[in-house]
């Protein structure tokens, strides 16, 4: 598989949310508006590339037997550098992300990529997929913050797109399942198109 | 009276699959069949109590007085995956049925989100729960995410019978019928 092939992969043939179904907390959870979606994408993104690095060089030194619990003490020394310097730098982001900050270590993604890829394959093959995987993970939040943004509060990016008050029902809990599953059947039939 | 509204509060109102978003994996994976829900709701409920009670008294008595509370994360994950790991183990030695029944929802559980979302939750400054309170806040999230799987894995054995138009088959319509049953829960707002 070419490196290009390895890159593009995440974003609509194998992309985390819409296909694999990984990492649907805080896709559910955090995407009330665009902004908070590409925040949260691009947080996991360096987590992911961050820890299929270490990972990708790490591999033959662990045992195989406690590869698992060492792959997590990686991940979760990532999330907590990114979770302080969100905290310093972007403390409005860190708000509204909360909860969902510290929870990137059980991101079923993350955790898998460094399982079934990193933990098999070069360091250069693997900073790829993570940067194919995390982009593809930040585009579907990005897209369903911004269907959520839209319909519920008529903006996107906090530009106005129409006036009026929108579909209060799509910021709140219900509108995140619903926009999903119509964003899971679109793709389905997107990638059926592509062949 | 308090813990009854610590509970009413965790089942119904700010429920933790459907509010808070949590554990939305095992939500959506194991919840074809009500059979599996159950076993897994069992799980979830054994090591979300055992591990909010640990979490607890590391948290307020070793990270907090040695200050370094910005550890919480990579103690929480550690502390969860290796109870997972130890109830497997007694499980298995002390009573077979049981493990018999949660046996395979076990491993799975390291990385269900809720648990690790509820123990960090539970000790969060602006609830200031105590101790029996953190862990009846836990037994009340782990009854609110049983209720809510249950009740998701009956509608989706009967979606199965049901004539989808194929582009929403599966895990769409899933996700749409989850939608319908978190409109449900908002009717539940303000109750507590």
């Amino acid at each position: 598989m070419g490196q290009l092939q390895n890159f593009t992969k995440g974003f609509i043939r194998e992309n985390p949310v819409f296909v694999l179904l990984l990492g649907l907390c805080p896709a559910l959870g955090v995407t009330t508006s665009a902004f908070n979606g590409l925040g949260m994408g691009l947080a996991t993104t360096f987590v992911l590339v961050s820890s299929n690095i270490v990972v990708s060089l790490i591999k033959n030194l662990i045992p195989t037997k406690v590869r698992i619990p060492s792959f997590i003490v990686v991940i979760a020394s990532f999330v907590t550098i990114v979770s302080l310097v969100m905290e310093a730098y972007m403390p409005a982001l860190f708000e509204s992300l909360g909860l969902f900050i510290p929870l990137i270590v059980v991101n079923c993604l993350v955790m898998g990529r460094a399982e079934a890829f990193a933990s098999k394959n070069n360091t250069w093959s693997a900073i790829v997929d993570g940067l194919g995987m995390g982009l593809g993970f930040a585009f579907a939040l990005t897209i369903l913050g911004g269907v959520r943004e839209i319909l519920g509060a008529g903006e996107l990016f906090g530009w106005s797109i129409f006036a009026g008050d929108g579909m209060l029902v799509f910021v709140l809990a219900p509108g995140a399942f619903i926009g999903l599953g119509y964003l899971v059947a679109l793709n389905n039939i997107v990638k059926k198109k592509l062949g | 009276m308090e813990y009854i509204i610590i509970i009413i509060g965790a089942v119904f109102v700010n429920n933790i699959v459907l509010a808070q978003f949590l554990g939305i994996c095992p939500y959506l994976g194991v919840s074809a069949r009500v059979s599996t829900s159950i076993g897994m709701s069992g799980a979830v409920m054994f090591v979300m109590t055992l591990a909010t009670l640990v979490t607890f008294l590391i948290f307020n008595y070793i990270l907090v007085p040695l200050h370094i509370t910005y550890l919480q994360t990579i103690s929480y994950i550690l502390v969860v995956a290796s109870l997972v790991q130890m109830v497997e183990i007694i499980l298995k030695k002390v009573s077979p049925a049981l493990y018999q029944a949660l046996g395979i929802f076990l491993p799975l559980i390291v990385t269900n989100c809720a648990i690790l979302g509820v123990t960090i939750l539970a000790v969060r400054d602006d609830f200031g729960f105590n101790l029996l309170e953190g862990v009846v806040f836990a037994v009340g999230n782990a009854l609110g995410f049983a209720l809510t799987i249950i009740l998701f894995a009956g509608i989706r054995e009967h979606l199965e019978l049901m004539d989808v138009p194929r582009g929403m088959r599966g895990a769409p319509a899933a996700l749409v019928v989850a939608g319908i049953l978190a409109l449900a829960f908002m009717g539940f707002a303000n109750l507590v």
